[in-house]
């Protein structure tokens, strides 16, 4: 078939399959909640580092127990369920077919991909971790996930190829190179031995430099193919969807899929500037991490010129000015990302919470604020309500999170570059400056100011979820409350 | 027959194989160098897998997330080295499965932090942190000294390890727990383990001669961390990457 | 030659392969005539005919 041909078939005149939308309710509902969770932990364990007490004494509740049980929660449990809802959302809309493989394999997925959740999380918290950051569940659940991940896999690719719309849509390309990508990222980083079968704990097959390189080569895609790919692809589909208006060039966005996927494999090394990783190896992370400024930018000038012309819905729609700020501070993160990967910077803010400010820019900037944003446009839609129950609260929760962010990443920002600079700082009598705990007793204010700004962005993610319950509930959207609100 | 990227648009699995493509390069060119160069493992002397009980302790250090908030591995900068000691080598994590060089210093670097303090120091610091170092965010680490060192599989551990590269040999795995018994102990024969492991340093790490803590076998992996390699002896060439 | 010695060239081949491939892509998608069918695809989300 042909180009010409594709363009001369009416798609139009073809009748709307009907689609698993059962599912796609459930991964919402888990988007939600998980989300609640990650972020409740994520106040807490800051906390804890303003308020050592909060580890409580027991060993089920230290900082280092919970820290994966936040991260794990954030990235796979509230990320993965939005991303895998949103998946098979799109990809049966913009395929014109119901998902492959039948409703019970679909919901094998989501209750295998809860159970690898549970499983995981209540291993960190009995110690049961390989420690490799963001890969931490050991060996069986590891396998559990391959098996769950396979099964995802069928059905995106099953659904793609029962298609009936000749062209696939580039938001499914960005999806399917994000399972595919995840597949084989976390097949290679954890690979490992079983001390015994009936054990929980294995040793890594790759040891010292070589685990350090693979696991960053995991770490950094985990972040480039979960937390962007997958929400890229989110974003080709919202933004137009709740925009009205086709994305600003497709041109664009196959150049922007080829160079994002190329570039963003080889940035791993840029976690481990000076470390023992042989020279060649970190300046080539450094030069695909610069690099990578421009395709990331290229897909935010296509998300953001998709408004174009249609800016004034930004006013009435909450759920777009969230897609739209995402996409703002997915700029903002992806220019901070390469000047911080640049060897002399980084030589400052390695091992600081510059790092960490840095990260939270791109996880509640870009990604938690693409999720709310569909989560605002598919919530009314799947339980086929006019709007949701009140969207000046939805307005509410929007301006409650960003204050939550902007104070997140500025706090951590000041403390970290303070702290980059007390390690090195010398008196004039050529000592170091400062010993290592007046560093930790410098960064309190800034811990107290950054778990403030987690809880506003807790809050805001409450009134979130008292907005769907009401809407689910089905009560009339307060139309009225909405049309007195002045203009923000 | 042109090309046509339309093809590509069109055929779901043509599609994914040139992602499969596209992604791996980046990937296989990083990594696979790494297993191949040989020079990317300096060429130092006094690196050994290893005891039976340091591996128990770094079991611990892993389990209990250790490396959220303490790096091991020092920077080649003027004030790491001044802080911590020599920037840190690949071949000092040779045997780690897996790494533990951390991404984030909320405490300070530990590569060498081995013998900078003494074992009664690492006990009261482990028990309540805030005793020792007031202005410490540290969680307390009480119930290791409560809890007794689970040790009865521990030659399946070097087994296991063996299996992905570690060099233990068969009398090492034979001698695994008499090994772990002999170095938590102050007064017991520490001839045979030395000549197993040298440099290895036996004592009663937490003060309590009764049973096998946890907190002895975590106390006996910091005190061996970074004193494997003697500086003094090392030429620049041997280092080169 | 074994790999050790194949590296460099190997690492340079694949900037040049990247290079080609990457203005080859770029070249591809920004051909003029290509515009029309092109952009076409970018209605397809919108086509959806589901009523809430």
């Amino acid at each position: 078939m042909t180009a010409l041909d594709t363009a001369a078939t009416p798609v139009e005149a073809r009748r709307a399959p009907v689609y698993a939308d059962d599912v796609i309710r459930a991964f919402m509902i888990a988007t939600v909640f998980w989300g609640i969770v990650a972020f409740a932990a994520g106040v807490y364990i800051a906390l804890q580092l303003a308020f050592p007490a909060l580890n409580l004494g027991l060993e089920w509740t230290t900082f280092g127990r919970l820290r994966p049980v936040h991260t794990s929660a954030a990235i796979f449990a509230f990320g993965g369920n939005a991303l895998l809802g949103t998946s098979f959302h799109v990809v049966q809309r913009t395929c014109r077919a119901r998902l492959w493989g039948g409703d019970a394999f679909a919901w094998f997925v989501f209750w295998g991909y809860q159970a690898f959740i549970v499983l995981a999380a209540s291993g960190y918290v009995l110690g049961i971790t390989q420690s490799k950051e963001y890969a931490e569940p050991e060996w069986y659940v590891d396998l559990w996930l391959t098996i769950v991940w396979v099964a995802y896999l069928a059905i995106f690719l099953g659904t793609l190829l029962k298609r009936e719309e000749p062209h696939i849509y580039v938001a499914n390309w960005f999806y399917l190179a994000f399972i595919l990508t995840i597949a084989v990222l976390h097949i290679g980083n954890n690979i490992a031995v079983p001390v015994s079968w009936f054990g929980t704990k294995s040793y890594g097959a790759a040891s010292g430099v070589q685990d350090a390189m693979i696991q960053w080569w995991y770490g950094h895609n985990a972040v480039g193919f979960f937390l962007t790919a997958g929400f890229l692809g989110m974003m080709y589909y919202f933004i137009p969807k709740a925009a009205e208006r086709p994305v600003y060039s497709y041109r664009l966005s196959i150049i922007h899929f080829w160079a994002l996927i190329f570039l963003y494999i080889w940035a791993g090394p840029h976690h481990l500037h000076y470390t023992a990783l042989p020279d060649w190896a970190q300046t080539l992370g450094m030069t695909f991490s610069i690099m990578l400024w421009m395709p990331s930018w290229g897909g935010m000038i296509n998300g953001l010129m998709t408004l174009s012309g249609a800016w004034d819905k930004l006013r009435t729609n909450p759920g777009l000015r969230f897609s739209v700020t995402a996409v703002g501070f997915y700029g903002m993160s992806t220019f901070e990302g390469p000047v911080m990967s640049i060897k002399a910077v980084n030589s400052l803010s390695h091992y600081t919470d510059w790092t960490i400010g840095h990260v939270h820019s791109g996880a509640l900037g870009w990604v938690a604020f693409i999720v709310f944003g569909a989560l605002y446009y598919l919530v009314p839609f799947l339980w086929k309500k006019q709007d949701v129950w009140s969207p000046r609260l939805a307005s509410w929760h929007f301006w409650i999170s960003t204050m939550g962010i902007v104070l997140y990443i500025t706090s951590m920002w000041v403390s970290g570059i303070m702290q980059g600079l007390m390690w090195r700082a010398y008196d004039e009598l050529g000592f170091l400056q400062y010993s290592f705990v007046e560093s930790v007793a410098a960064m309190h204010p800034f811990y107290v100011i950054r778990a403030l700004g987690g809880l506003l962005f807790l809050s805001g993610a409450l009134l979130m979820a008292y907005n769907f319950w009401r809407t689910i509930r089905g009560e009339e959207p307060a139309r009225l409350a909405y049309a007195a609100t002045p203009a923000e | 027959m042109t090309f046509r990227h339309a093809v590509i648009e069109k055929n779901v699995v043509l599609l994914a194989i040139l992602t499969l493509i596209t992604i791996s390069i980046g990937g296989l060119v990083q990594i696979v160098p790494l297993f191949t160069i040989e020079t990317t493992i300096e060429r130092v002397e006094g690196i050994r897998p290893y005891t039976p009980l340091e591996l128990m302790g770094r079991n611990i250090y892993v389990r209990e997330g250790c490396y959220l908030c303490h790096s091991q591995q020092i920077r080649p900068f003027k004030d790491e080295i001044e802080r911590y000691g020599h920037f840190s080598l690949a071949a000092e994590s040779l045997y780690d499965h897996p790494f533990q060089w951390g991404s984030k210093r909320t405490g300070p670097d530990l590569a060498r932090v081995g013998g900078k303090y003494s074992n009664e120091w690492h006990v009261a610091h482990l028990v309540e942190p805030k005793a020792v170092v007031p202005e410490t965010v540290m969680p307390p680490y009480a119930f290791l000294a409560q809890k007794p060192l689970r040790y009865d599989d521990i030659a399946a551990h070097l087994r296991a390890s063996r299996t992905v590269g570690v060099p233990y040999s068969d009398a090492m795995i034979e001698a695994a727990r008499a090994d772990l018994e002999a170095q938590a102990s102050a007064d017991g024969d520490s001839d045979a383990l030395v000549k197993r492991y040298p440099k290895t340093v036996a004592a009663d790490f937490d003060g309590n001669p009764a049973r096998i803590t946890e907190m002895d076998a975590l106390v006996a992996y910091l005190q061996m961390l970074g004193t494997l390699v003697k500086f003094t002896d090392i030429r620049p060439e041997q280092l080169k990457q | 030659m074994d790999l050790i010695e194949f590296y460099p060239l190997l690492k340079s081949l694949w900037v040049v392969w990247f290079f080609l491939v990457f203005t080859g892509i770029v070249a591809w998608a920004l051909w003029p005539s290509r515009r029309r069918r092109l952009e076409e695809h970018a209605t397809i989300p919108l086509r959806d005919t589901e009523t809430r």
